[in-house]
């Protein structure tokens, strides 16, 4: 048991290491014996936002006004910065510090419940008309549950695509492989741009496998088998992971994407060095500051298997070195309170996690009609959660690989078949992670 | 008369002055570029800090980048400050940094004099295992260092009460003694020590002076440009600290400069930001530089290391 133990501590130590978190919506063992995150009745509250002064003061907001509700339980702030905010969780788990209360990058909640960071929560009814992608399960049990969630899309200018004579795709008609495909090849003949879609190849870390799995899954793929989680075989290697692998590198080679885009793909878009950015909701403010009317949101391509975005972004959860569960249970209860949602995702510029009249009231974009509301559609309509499962920290890196050396020009199958192997191996290693 | 032979004197020596070589109009040309390879960044980092986002990304491809020119202001500094405490860092990495370096000048020159001047039995033993430290890196060591200062034990000072605490991790000094002892430094000093006569030791012996009366009144006094290349090797590593305070620090008023830096990589990247924080906190060191140039230039040429 204790050799278990202390193997899935070093698996999830470095599997964590390893996984950057450069991105919130796209974005293990603790010690368990002994207590942490506080004492008595004070709990602490550990946050990725210390660079993000909007969301932090809506957090902030949050526990002030549960300090305030009563008189019993009192949780303390303490942010990091988002970067290198996983690195923190890390190494505070292996040395037993672990707060009370945390937030977490979606994709990371199983790896880190299989790893004993985190405790199962009971939120009893709180959950009730909660957006599905921002509640993190593992194994059947809630552990983690998210205000907001974002949604992938792509922008452009309604201009460029009409003087090209392109269809300007709507949530219920979004463009088909051949019509994205001859949109490309139409924006490449007018001569304007070296290459006019910009994929993001230049994004680190989780941002790949959030951005380029959800092509693979539309095409027929995906990252693993989801029936047991015990083998990418046939999911990452068959013949549409083939074809959405062959497919990304003829995107290069067509010099319809740079195979290493713009270190800002906002800026590049307004200086009209490219036609069209592959982002997500969260670039829809600064481009409608600089585009304006003519700015279009474009709702993800429909590649054979129906468009697919990734779903989930950060979530909080306790951990299960908490000393105060009770303390915990209530402020999470009390922070998904729909106006408490929905003010965090108004600072961070995200899709509420509810629909409630009450989180609309604080930000009617999302609503009905709203200049939001295509990013809450798309998220309702098209979000395929990353694989649930333990192994998704090694599986996103090894797909990273694969795919950054498919679009050097390495061969589709064999280096498809390579990461399966890694996987499955990997997998294997860590008992299936069961 | 003395009007018309002045210049008739200093005719001819400029006519001696011999003509530049071939060689050296090359050496001064491959010096002005690599001045510009180093200085560009700096000058590219200054000039961004003071324009919009999208404006630093449509100069990139045009000597504009270089040049403070479209819409300039200070709103990054602004921002700067409105998003990271910049100025509790900068304390707190100055504290950090000269702690270190005094500190680590009197360890590390403490042992590399016993290890060179005492008569010890296994001496060599002794400074080839510190000198093999140095092929492990820091980071595979983080991990279980992380563990190690959590079980340190800590005498706080209470009023007039002292309390032994548990646990080093969230504090200044885990910021700071784990990195005083350093082998490249006892190594420095060592390789010093021993071209210092030890002829000097024997006399002082004999006037009745004490191994610490030797070291401090002797050694160490004739050991400056050691301890400036001492001081610049350790300070420097102590200012870019970046993965062990993520890994330690959990307070926001304990962190150093390096980390803020992350502040800034959010969803939408604010890079003119970026460029001012950086801006801010290469000034210091820029200022160090410029006051201890020669030092600075004397440790890169005795140890061969790049700073």
């Amino acid at each position: 048991m204790k050799f278990h133990k202390s193997r899935r501590l070093l698996t999830a130590s470095i599997a964590a290491m390893v996984i950057a978190a450069p991105l919130a919506g796209c974005s293990g063992t603790a010690s368990a014996s002994g207590g942490s995150g506080g004492s008595g009745n004070s709990i602490t509250l550990w946050t990725h936002n210390a660079g993000n002064p909007a969301e932090l003061a809506a957090d902030q907001k949050i526990v002030s006004a549960f300090n305030s509700s009563q008189s019993k339980y009192k949780v303390t702030v303490q942010a990091f910065p988002q970067a290198s905010y996983n690195q923190s969780v890390v190494a505070a788990a292996a040395s037993g510090k672990l707060p009370c209360v945390l937030d977490m990058d979606a994709p990371n909640v199983p790896n880190w419940a299989w790893a004993k960071y985190l405790a199962p929560l009971d939120l009893g009814t709180s959950l009730k008309g909660q957006l599905p992608s921002t509640i993190g399960k593992w194994n059947g049990k809630v552990y983690a549950v998210g205000y907001y969630d974002v949604a992938l899309a792509m922008f452009a200018r309604k201009s460029v695509l009409t003087a090209a004579g392109i269809r300007i795709p709507t949530i219920d008609t979004p463009w088909t492989q051949d019509e994205f495909n001859q949109s490309l090849a139409a924006l490449k003949k007018t001569g304007k741009w070296a290459a006019p879609l910009d994929l993001g190849t230049s994004g680190t870390g989780e941002w790949w496998t959030y951005a380029y799995s959800p092509l693979l899954q539309s095409f027929g793929g995906d990252l693993i088998n989801r029936t047991d989680y015990q083998s990418a075989d046939g999911a990452l290697n068959g013949a549409n992971a083939v074809n959405w692998a062959t497919w990304m590198r003829g995107l290069v080679t067509q010099g319809l994407i740079a195979q290493k885009s713009g270190a800002d793909a906002n800026a590049d878009l307004t200086n009209n060095k490219t036609a069209i950015e592959y982002s997500g909701s969260w670039a829809a403010a600064p481009l409608s500051k600089t585009l304006g009317k003519d700015l279009a949101v474009i709702p993800p391509v429909n590649f054979g298997s129906g468009p697919k975005i990734g779903g989930g972004s950060w979530e909080w959860g306790m951990t299960n070195t908490c000393e105060n569960k009770a303390a915990a249970t209530a402020y999470l209860k009390f922070s998904l309170q729909p106006q408490y949602q929905a003010s965090v995702a108004v600072a961070a510029g995200t899709i509420p996690a509810t629909s409630s009249p009450a989180a609309l009231k604080l930000d009617p974009s999302y609503g009905p009609g709203g200049s939001n509301e295509i990013f809450a559609q798309i998220s309702r309509k098209y979000a395929e959660l990353r694989p649930p499962t333990p192994a998704y920290p090694f599986i996103s890196t090894t797909f990273t690989t694969a795919a950054q050396n498919i679009l050097a020009g390495a061969d589709p199958k064999s280096t498809l078949d390579q990461a399966v192997r890694g996987i499955d191996a990997n997998i294997k290693t860590n008992n299936g992670y069961k | 008369m003395a009007t018309t032979t002045a210049p008739a004197r200093r005719q001819p020596a400029q006519a001696l002055r011999p003509a530049p070589k071939p060689r050296h109009i090359v050496g001064t040309v491959a010096k002005i570029v690599l001045a510009l390879v180093f200085v560009l960044p700096i000058v590219f980092m200054f000039v961004s800090s003071l324009k919009p986002d999208a404006q630093i990304f449509s100069d990139l491809g045009s000597i504009n980048a270089f040049l403070p020119t479209g819409h300039i202001s200070f709103a990054n500094y602004a921002g700067v400050f409105d998003r990271v405490p910049i100025v509790t860092f900068l304390m707190n990495s100055v504290g950090i940094s000269a702690a270190t370096v005094i500190l680590g000048l009197l360890v590390n020159s403490l042992a590399a004099f016993a290890l060179s001047r005492m008569r010890l039995r296994g001496k060599k033993i002794i400074l080839t295992a510190i000198i093999a430290t140095l092929i492990v890196p820091f980071e595979t060591l983080a991990l279980p260092l992380v563990w190690w200062v959590n079980q340190l034990p800590w005498l706080q000072v209470n009023g007039f009460s002292l309390a032994l605490t548990h646990g080093w991790l969230d504090t200044y000094r885990v910021q700071i003694i784990p990195f005083i002892a350093n082998a490249f430094s006892v190594y420095l000093f060592h390789q010093y020590f021993d071209s210092i006569p030890k002829e000097l030791d024997e006399a002082a012996r004999m006037d009745g002076a004490g191994w610490f009366q030797i070291y401090r009144k002797i050694i160490m006094p004739l050991s400056g440009p050691a301890i400036a290349t001492v001081a610049i090797l350790t300070f420097l590593p102590a200012w870019n600290s970046y993965l062990w305070p993520i890994m330690v620090v959990q307070s926001e008023n304990l962190r150093p400069v390096m980390v803020g830096v992350e502040y800034f990589y959010q969803l939408n990247v604010a890079w003119g930001q970026i460029m001012a924080y950086t801006t801010l906190i290469t000034l210091p060191i820029l200022v160090l530089f410029i006051a201890f140039q020669r030092s600075f230039v004397n440790s890169i040429a005795s140890t061969g290391v790049k700073g």
